[in-house]
């Protein structure tokens, strides 16, 4: 079950939780400047290439999301390790 | 709803065990200020806050279950690898007692959570204003983790979390502007 974790695996998390803040942090501004074009362009831009980034971890690494957000190979990926706190 | 995503907000790394420093951080994890307090305020208050504002309370509301999960991946860490005895001389013997090495929502001193940590009062500024409070004392509390521990790595990711106490007051400072805004602009009406 337990997956090896190389350096590409630490790599390529490091890169969606960097897409991710950005995204967290626009998210939060547009929330209070609703008409802000700029960040919304940037946002938008944002979103779109951590969704392929979120496709390659996943592809190679298994679901990040679950209720069907993800997709699964078999056996059922899901519960595989690691969960975040064990990396 | 809410979906969960297997992944950490930010990277926790800890560079040796330790207990005392874990005893500290539960502060974070189910004390007064700490992150549950935090998004259970935040989510709280989103059905009786002006529409103008809820989007930004459900948004900072997940992040601190965020960092909730960052919180307990610090402390799971610190003390993953402690002896009882370790964890006694630690001042976690009486927490040992009672969960052996099992997270537990309370505070640094052992007092469990309870809901009179969060104020709800229904006046949108007064609630903003508990808000903008909270990031702040949040901030002060792990300014004072961050100086009571050499772990250069834990406090990276503490340092990660006290900067995020000052972007949520700062939005909340926003928030509070733009309920006042909208309240003069109907009293001119």
């Amino acid at each position: 079950m337990n997956k090896k974790l190389d350096a590409n695996y630490y790599s390529k998390l490091l890169e969606l939780q960097q897409l991710d803040f950005a995204l967290v942090e626009l998210t939060l501004y547009l929330d209070t400047h609703p008409n802000d074009l700029q960040a919304i362009q940037q946002f938008n831009q944002l979103a779109q290439q951590r969704q392929q980034c979120a496709h390659q971890f996943e592809m190679q690494y298994g679901p990040l999301l679950q209720f069907g957000h993800s997709y699964s190979k078999y056996p059922w990926q899901w519960i595989e390790t690691p969960w975040p706190w064990q990396v | 709803m809410w979906i969960y995503e297997k992944k950490l907000q930010y990277p926790v790394r800890v560079s040796k065990c330790c207990p005392r420093t874990a005893k500290y951080l539960v502060e974070q994890y189910g004390g007064a200020d700490g992150e549950l307090s935090a998004a259970l305020r935040y989510l709280n208050q989103r059905y009786t806050i002006p529409d103008k504002v809820v989007g930004l309370l459900t948004d900072i509301g997940t992040e601190e279950f965020a960092h909730l999960e960052m919180i307990a991946t610090m402390i799971y860490k610190l003390t993953k690898d402690a002896t009882p005895q370790q964890l006694q001389e630690a001042g976690l013997g009486e927490h040992y007692a009672n969960h052996d090495s099992a997270l537990y929502y309370n505070n640094a001193a052992g007092v469990p959570w309870t809901a009179a940590y969060i104020a709800s009062k229904g006046d949108p500024l007064a609630d903003l204003y508990e808000d903008i409070a909270a990031e702040e004392k949040a901030r002060a509390t792990y300014q004072w983790i961050i100086d009571m521990t050499d772990d250069v790595d834990l406090q990276d990711s503490l340092k990660f979390l006290r900067e995020r106490e000052i972007v949520h007051a700062m939005r909340f400072k926003e928030a509070v502007e733009i309920i006042k805004a909208d309240r003069d602009t109907k009293k001119i009406y």
